[in-house]
């Protein structure tokens, strides 16, 4: 049992080495030239832009049922009014930033991880190193500047879009007044909010990069070590998400 | 040079350890007296210029065209302007023939041709030794010795030094002037390529010839000895009955 624990712990360590190695070498690529700009404005236009409907849509139906929810609790205590700024408090701190991070995770982390680990698979980061040039450079400096800008991006639509399903519900059918939703949600929203939020989604923006990079470039070979790779990036950037999102709360708001 | 051995001998892992894409566990390797192990990064990186290496599987960039694959280590390594690019990478696809398939995709071109990029984009480099791992795996038997004929041609003209790992025996004999071979982790034999067939190395001779018995022991090594029990003619060829 021992010996067990003994070789989890040094694989861990192992593990934890080559990612902070990982991460050290993509701080490195990410402030020094050459930057590859053009990759990463693709990339922002494949992670960010062709993200924007797919988070609308659940950013309306999270604000909807947010709505729904938050007007029966403060209909008992008479607080029908406080409904703008909880479901914009609750957007804009919260379920903005984590649900765009994990809708990225799973839409645009799984297509990073399986790409980077195909390209390992065919050598193709091999014959990039034997060229003499840096595979950071090209294959994972590009997700994370991408990340950076489009998670907060896509966070800050996804408040908008979860406020406009808010005010669908809480407005147009349960009768509120729409001077009262967004009057009040303007008095309580501060500015320490939006920016909180916005940090913590270029702070998931790093972490998804992190992961599903580093899971790309080190999978196994074959088909099963790509899918391997896939799942286990979108399974460990999810929960390191939320992990992520507890501490970066208790830090910043 | 032909590397030849049994397949998983380790044959494309010694080509990776010549230009250090994977360390040895033991020894050194030396490139040009050099251990590559001791290598500055920069030091490394001017021996591996002047090292090409066509990989198995080609490893072209499939989101590039051909011509694209062609002018990317150009592009990106060494400064020159659109029209030297231009005209350097278009003459490195007229020498694999290939200059009318230049905006194709690789998916969208045979195996053969994308081996025949893979070796263009090598070359484009000027590379003093290029390392062929199994350029011919996977092509029909016309493709694959015209392919061996290309490289033979490219190496006359080029004075370059070629190193050819492959299976593709006696079709690679015709091309180079030395075969090694591998086995159970060393190089056992050196011979030319007009000699090997009647080498005094039986290992050599064995694998050449293509004999099922001998010191190689091949079926053992795979775990495959049952076969033996089977009635097989191993000496005549198959007769056609229908």
């Amino acid at each position: 049992m021992f010996t067990t624990a003994g070789a989890w712990a040094l694989s861990l360590i192992a593990h934890l080495g080559r990612a902070g190695a990982f991460i050290a070498q993509t701080f490195y690529c990410s402030a020094t030239p050459p930057l590859k700009f053009r990759l990463a404005v693709k990339q922002i236009w494949f992670i960010g832009w062709k993200s924007i409907g797919v988070i609308c849509l659940m950013a309306m139906f999270s604000g909807m049922v947010l709505a729904l929810q938050a007007h029966s609790t403060l209909r008992q205590v008479g607080a029908e009014g406080f409904l703008g700024p909880l479901v914009a408090i609750s957007l804009i701190r919260e379920l903005g930033p984590v649900l765009s991070a994990l809708m990225v995770t799973g839409r645009a982390g799984s297509s990073i991880a399986a790409e980077i680990g195909i390209r390992r698979n065919n050598e193709q980061i091999d014959a990039l190193e034997l060229m003499g040039l840096n595979p950071f450079r090209y294959l994972v400096t590009p997700n994370l500047l991408a990340l950076l800008v489009a998670l907060p991006l896509l966070a800050a639509i996804f408040d908008v879009a979860g406020i406009f399903g808010g005010y669908l519900v809480g407005v147009r059918m349960l009768g509120l007044n729409a001077g009262t939703y967004f009057g009040e949600m303007g008095s309580y929203v501060r500015m320490h909010d939006i920016l909180g939020g916005l940090y913590k989604s270029a702070s998931f923006g790093l972490l998804v990069a992190w992961v599903c990079c580093y899971k790309g470039y080190f999978t196994q070979p074959g088909a099963r070590g790509v899918s391997a790779a896939t799942t286990q990036a979108v399974v460990n950037a999810s929960v390191l998400i939320l992990a992520c999102d507890y501490f970066v709360t208790s830090l910043v708001f | 040079m032909a590397l030849v051995g049994l397949s998983g001998c380790g044959k494309s892992l010694l080509l990776k350890h010549l230009v250090r894409l994977m360390d040895p566990d033991r020894g050194r390797v030396l490139v040009g007296g050099n251990d590559l192990a001791s290598l500055s990064r920069r030091e490394l990186e001017a021996t591996r210029s002047r090292i090409g290496y066509v990989f198995q599987n080609s490893a072209l960039f499939d989101s590039l065209t051909v011509y694209e694959n062609v002018a990317f280590p150009l592009r990106e390594k060494i400064r020159l302007s659109k029209g030297e690019i231009r005209r350097k990478a278009m003459s490195e696809l007229e020498v694999v023939g290939l200059e009318k398939a230049e905006a194709k995709y690789p998916a969208e071109i045979s195996g053969g041709m994308v081996k025949r990029v893979a070796l263009a984009r090598t070359l484009v480099l000027d590379p003093e030794i290029v390392l062929f791992d199994e350029p011919t795996t996977g092509l029909d038997p016309i493709v694959s010795r015209a392919m061996l004929r290309l490289f033979a041609s490219v190496h006359r003209q080029r004075a370059l030094t070629g190193v050819l790992v492959s299976h593709d025996i006696p079709a690679i004999f015709s091309i180079v002037q030395k075969v090694a071979m591998l086995h159970e982790g060393k190089i056992v034999a050196v011979e030319t390529a007009e000699n090997a067939h009647a080498s005094r190395n039986p290992v050599l001779a064995q694998f050449v010839n293509g004999e099922p018995e001998g010191p190689i022991g091949y079926l053992e090594s795979r775990g495959e000895s049952d076969m033996r029990a089977l009635p097989l003619d191993l000496e005549h060829p198959v007769k056609n009955t229908s």
